[in-house]
């Protein structure tokens, strides 16, 4: 098998006294999305500024198209998790930040067509020279969307993009979001709180075990067809498979990977699990009072 | 809620204004009062003065009279004691605007380093606290000593009062600038030079702008100050000059140019400042 696009080998973050993430090992293959799930302090936006180049590891490596991460870099974009737009440019100008970044021998009309053409795909054609502040929480979002893609990385980190979105946008958003990446075959690593957003958008979820000392416990291949849609994908069977074992997984199972009482694996491989093809799964079904409550809290995430 | 109003502030400011002006006339009324010294000594030293009734207090007609003097002749000559109003502001205003001018060369880009760099935030924060609560006029004597020029040294003066608020705003808006916004700009590889002038700058610019305003303030402060000590021209010499000639009307309509134009320079600033204030 060939590397994989994106690899991280043996990542630890230490803090003194405290360690929050060891031995994390993953690859991502390009094309590929892939979302993170895990309880808050497991060092899943750590991960992310890691791979960013915004924060350093203790320990371990993460090597992208052949050569290893240092500092931050235009072939890594960033939706961070507060927009975190410049409030003084308007919203064209805070992508054509960017792209002047990224193409610093552009003309100034280059850089304009090329970053209304990004705030287009994202629908805002109509606010491109709004300011942030007299935006929506959605739009401000989506500006940050366009600014990532806008520059074209090789690869996309979002941190929980939609979190401070209310569901309605939040679906929007997600939608639009799905129909860039399938458009454009970009290679996307995302922190997710919502398990719904993580089965529609992803390929596949890696699941971290709670901190300290946290790790990738299982990675879940989402075996749905890639054509998924928020309005049709729960009438697929592999859906409720799939969003039983990541509930399951965090309401009941992320805390056995540290302590006395460890589960043990192998942290290089961590198990690759197709919970939407296991029948067995299905003859089982949960109980209802059961299946229901973790799914209530699991909202919460 | 609406203001439905708005003439109702305007018309208590005039009401005030009327109510302090009438107060202040018969307060300063002359009363015919009896002689009571010596007539020869009257005659010595002039009846008015002897009678009592002449007070030094000029009373509001006496000064409107007087503001519209200078108002309508601000800038005559008449040899190094008696110059225009307009005149003496002049100087007062070109002191601060080159005092100020040049702490704000020195206290920006001095701030956006200590702000931008923790370690010299600690080393220099001693000397800093240190300095700043020093009145301005404390430095006057060493000044004199060392300038050797009355002129450049009320500058200096005015330059030592301005850099405090302007250097510690910097530093503190530079440090305080959100994390996000720096981390924007490293994930789009922008330069450190065009971080400072595009993201750090702007972030940091309305809280600069409060200590620029804050400089201006103290400075015209300062310079009346100042000028009553090293003399020559300028307002505060104005002052002092007038009030050796003890002419207190003169003393009062200064009074007022120095508020006004504390005022308007005030206003400036704030103009300046609303202009770089973004809105999160």
């Amino acid at each position: 098998m060939s590397q994989p696009f994106l690899k991280v080998e043996g990542l630890a973050k230490n803090y003194p006294g405290v360690t929050v993430f060891e031995d994390i090992h993953f690859g991502i293959d390009k094309g590929e999305f892939a979302c993170i799930i895990g309880h808050s302090g497991c060092g899943k936006t750590t991960i992310l500024n890691v791979l960013a180049g915004l924060d350093e590891a203790s320990d371990g490596v993460v090597i992208m198209d052949g050569r290893e991460i240092s500092g931050a870099s235009l072939d890594r974009g960033v939706v961070f998790q507060g927009h975190a737009l410049l409030p003084w440019l308007s919203a064209l100008d805070n992508v054509a930040f960017g792209v002047r970044s990224r193409w610093p021998g552009w003309s100034r009309k280059e850089v304009v067509e090329h970053s209304a053409k990004y705030l287009e795909m994202v629908g805002l054609d109509g606010a491109m020279h709004k300011k942030p502040a007299e935006l929506s929480g959605g739009m401000k979002q989506r500006v940050g969307i366009a600014r990532a893609f806008a520059i074209q990385p090789k690869m996309l980190l979002l941190d929980e993009p939609f979190g401070a979105l209310d569901a309605l946008t939040r679906g929007t958003i997600q939608d639009e979001l799905l129909a860039i990446v399938q458009a454009t075959k970009q290679t996307v690593f995302m922190i997710t709180h919502d398990v719904d957003e993580a089965i529609l958008l992803a390929d596949k979820i890696l699941l971290m075990s709670n901190g300290p000392f946290a790790r990738i416990a299982e990675i879940v291949q989402v075996t749905m067809p890639r054509e998924r849609t928020r309005s049709t994908m729960h009438h697929d069977p592999q859906y409720y498979r799939i969003r039983n074992h990541l509930v399951d997984f965090l309401v009941n199972r992320s805390q056995d990977y540290a302590g006395e009482n460890a589960i043990t694996h192998d942290a290089k491989h961590p198990p690759v699990v197709t919970p939407g093809l296991d029948q067995s799964a299905e003859v089982v079904e949960l109980p209802r009072q059961t299946s229901r409550a973790p799914a209530e809290k699991a909202r919460a995430y | 809620m609406k203001d439905d109003r708005p003439w109702l502030a305007p018309f208590l400011s005039m009401l005030f204004l009327v109510v302090f002006l009438g107060l202040w006339h018969l307060a300063t009324l002359k009363t015919e009062r009896e002689v009571i010294v010596d007539p020869e000594y009257a005659a010595l030293i002039g009846a008015a003065a002897a009678t009592g009734g002449q007070s030094a207090m000029p009373g509001p007609a006496e000064v409107g009279a007087k503001l519209w003097e200078h108002i309508s002749d601000p800038f005559y000559d008449n040899g190094t004691n008696d110059k225009g109003i307009g005149t003496q502001l002049a100087h007062s205003i070109a002191r601060v605007a080159i005092g100020f001018g040049l702490a704000a060369l020195v206290a920006v880009p001095l701030g956006f380093l200590i702000g931008m760099s923790p370690l010299v935030y600690k080393a220099l924060d001693p000397f800093i606290q240190i300095l700043k609560p020093i009145s301005p006029l404390a430095w006057m004597p060493l000044a004199l000593y060392t300038i050797k020029d009355s002129n450049v040294s009320a500058v200096f003066v005015i330059f030592v009062c301005s850099l405090w608020p302007m250097l510690i705003n910097t530093a503190f808006g530079v440090a305080s600038v959100r994390r996000d916004w720096v981390n924007v700009a490293r994930t789009l590889e922008v330069s450190r030079l065009r971080t400072a002038f595009q993201v750090i700058l702007p972030a940091a610019a309305p809280t600069i702008m409060t200590g620029m305003r804050i400089s201006v303030g103290i400075a015209w402060l300062v310079i009346v100050a100042a000028e009553m000590l090293v003399g020559g021209t300028g307002i505060g010499y104005f002052v002092w000059n007038e009030w050796n000639n003890l002419s207190i009307a003169n003393i009062i309509t200064a009074i007022l140019f120095i508020g006004v134009i504390g005022m308007l320079l005030d206003l400036t600033l704030a103009r300046l400042a609303r202009a770089v204030t973004y809105r999160e």
